[in-house]
């Protein structure tokens, strides 16, 4: 009995399946386990943020009376800032923004990448061919010079380091879809399709994309990491908005505020260990999906 | 690491995907080549110029800020600048300008852009070249020992510790660095200049002042070798693994050859291909990646120049080192794709 309810109860029995030997060989990697459950405890604390700790700490005008540049001690765990703020705090709360900026900026070039990606690739033509020539441009020009321009240009603030960084990230997306839906678009299945009736709009939304989408989660989970970093070395260049705290613009105050000279290890070391754990962590999951994306990658 | 920062993912497809073998002889091969490379290079001009001229802000205010002008100065000091002229206007002067060799003069310095980046030019490729060299070596001797012995306690060492520091920011390990080894922690005394590229006053003597560069240049090579050294390892050990089921190998082992010759006669060969197209395709990228370095340490090369009149803001010179720092990106991915031609018989051969 092949009613459409009964054939999309077996697509979804299908894709459960999928999912969950694809979640059993992700688990066999600790690697990958470990960093999903770092990025967990993360996202859960910054997202908590609101609720645990006390806003009003983060005020300059509240924190007058405290020491300045102070090492840890029993009220301030991890030291305070030239301001007399606890570091613990700017830390917690500097997470907020890094993982906010770093994840709408992945999501931005992931979304211009994909389009670009399938486009190219589904079409073909002179299309194509310009858009493989832009892409390609894009590839080869130095990341970081890109985006310091961009966030030059356009006035300071978060929404556009989000932009610089989505703007300049997109080609390696780009590259990595096209591959992927030139693949999926040789299968007979898509023929089939074609020789159905399918339309270009069927066509990418039912078959391609579907294909497409693993390869891209993958590849966003790996895209995080970089645009983390890239959030911090932006904002650390002092292109973000100052008044918001993300872990970059904390080692900025920290440079500008010479406690790289004073010694302040407690200002430096916790917003780069931040960095460092998101990153790692990202870049282990996103490890662990490819290889259970690509058994080829396995027993690496 | 980090070059916005991390190109590692694209090297996993750039061997495989779109290496169509052309279809008429070298100088064909060589001519499509070049005429992609110029497109490139006319695009960041375009980019270069039209991006930087939406700035926001008027650079003559920001230069006559804080002083005493009339209209009429204001006016002719955008008139020899340029700046009143409508736009395509500028761009056609620039274009001959930059034909020339002449990048304009520096709102900051008043002197040709050329002349700034050149001097800045030096220090650059110092720092860059020497951490370059430095951790291709490391890399690739790491990536083979660790792809040799897989699944040794040391390759799981050495691929752990290149996937920490390759998640570290670059600026924020150099700070650290610089804390440690130039400020002193503790009991341990400053050991090394916190930055610039001689001391101020250098002492006399060829010996002693190569000495005195070389003392400043420890620091922020070591910063920019523990960014870059990963991604070489992880290529070399990557692309040893692939040989590593080899019937070859097994042919070589069944000669009689001993391990080490095996690895370096017969494995190592074949695997470094991807290695040193990698290198190639990095080499103008590490250019731009020595911009935080020489940022956090001061040292008086391209990137921190950049940095510096992005403070200013001097529009002609953040245009100059755009587009000689994407530039030599373009030039080297040429030389990439020449050598990768050279160096492997089967696309030679197509």
């Amino acid at each position: 009995m092949t009613t459409p309810t009964s054939t999309r109860a077996l697509t979804w029995q299908r894709r459960a399946r999928a999912l969950r030997t694809g979640w059993r060989s992700f688990r066999a990697q600790r690697g990958a386990v470990a960093g999903l459950a770092v990025l967990l405890t993360i996202v859960a604390l910054a997202v908590l943020a609101p609720v645990l700790t006390d806003e009003s700490q983060l005020g300059i005008i509240n924190t007058m009376s405290n020491p300045a540049l102070a090492p840890p001690s029993g009220e301030f765990w991890l030291g305070t800032d030239e301001n007399g703020r606890s570091v613990l705090l700017l830390t917690w709360w500097g997470a907020r923004v890094s993982l906010l900026v770093g994840l709408a900026a992945t999501l931005l070039s992931v979304f211009i990448g994909t389009f670009v990606g399938i486009v190219s690739a589904h079409f073909g033509g002179w299309l194509s061919a310009v858009l493989l020539r832009f892409t390609d441009f894009f590839l080869v020009l130095p990341s970081l010079v890109l985006a310091i321009a961009l966030s030059t240009v356009l006035s300071r603030g978060v929404g556009t380091i989000v932009l610089a960084i989505g703007l300049t990230a997109w080609p390696t997306t780009a590259r990595l879809v096209r591959a992927q839906t030139l693949t999926v678009q040789a299968r007979p299945y898509i023929e089939r399709s074609t020789a159905l009736g399918a339309g270009h709009g069927h066509l990418i939304a039912k078959h391609i994309l579907p294909g497409v989408l693993p390869l891209v989660f993958a590849n966003t989970t790996l895209a995080v990491a970089s645009a983390v970093i890239a959030e911090s070395t932006l904002s650390f260049l002092g292109l973000g908005d100052p008044t918001q705290i993300s872990w970059g613009s904390m080692l900025k105050f920290a440079m500008d505020s010479g406690a790289v000279t004073n010694g302040a290890w407690w200002y430096l070391l916790p917003p780069g260990l931040g960095i460092v754990c998101v990153v790692l962590s990202f870049t282990l999951c996103g490890r662990g999906l490819e290889t259970v994306l690509n058994p080829r990658l396995r027993g690496r | 690491m980090s070059d916005l920062l991390t190109p590692g993912n694209q090297l996993t497809e750039e061997a495989g995907e779109e290496q169509r073998p052309a279809r008429g002889g070298l100088a064909r091969y060589l001519a499509s080549k070049l005429a992609g490379a110029l497109t490139s290079l006319l695009l960041v001009v375009l980019l270069g110029f039209f991006l930087f001229r939406m700035l926001p802000g008027d650079p003559v205010q920001t230069m006559t800020a804080g002083r005493e002008v009339t209209a009429e100065q204001i006016a002719e000091l955008r008139e020899r600048l340029g700046l009143s002229d409508p736009l395509w206007r500028q761009f056609l002067d620039y274009l001959g300008g930059l034909l020339q060799g002449d990048f304009g003069d520096s709102f900051r310095y008043g002197r040709p852009v050329g002349d700034i980046i050149l001097e800045r030019l030096g220090p650059t490729i110092l720092l860059a070249g020497t951490a370059t060299v430095l951790a291709i070596l490391l890399g690739l001797w790491l990536g083979v020992r660790s792809a040799w012995r897989h699944g040794s306690r040391f390759d799981r060492t050495a691929t752990g510790v290149a996937l920490t520091l390759w998640s570290v920011p670059t600026f924020w390990l150099g700070l650290i660095v610089l804390m440690v080894f130039a400020v002193g922690v503790g009991p341990l005394p400053g050991l090394f200049p916190t930055g610039g590229i001689r001391s101020i006053d250098p002492p006399p003597g060829l010996l002693p002042q190569v000495l005195d560069v070389a003392h400043h240049l420890v620091l922020p090579c070591l910063t920019m070798v523990a960014v870059i050294f990963a991604q070489y390892q992880m290529v070399m050990r990557s692309s040893l693994l692939e040989e590593m089921g080899s019937d070859y190998l097994t042919t070589a082992r069944a000669k009689g050859l001993r391990e080490d010759l095996v690895r370096r006669r017969h494995a190592v060969p074949n695997a470094l291909l991807p290695s040193v197209t990698l290198i190639f395709l990095h080499l103008g990228l590490v250019v731009s990646g020595a911009i935080m370095v020489e940022t956090v340490f001061s040292w008086p090369g391209l990137g921190y120049l950049m940095v510096n009149a992005l403070e200013y803001p001097d529009l002609p010179l953040m245009q100059g080192t755009f587009i000689v720092l994407a530039g030599t990106v373009i030039v080297m991915n040429v030389l990439a794709d020449v050598v990768y031609r050279f160096l492997d018989p089967r696309v030679r051969a197509a």
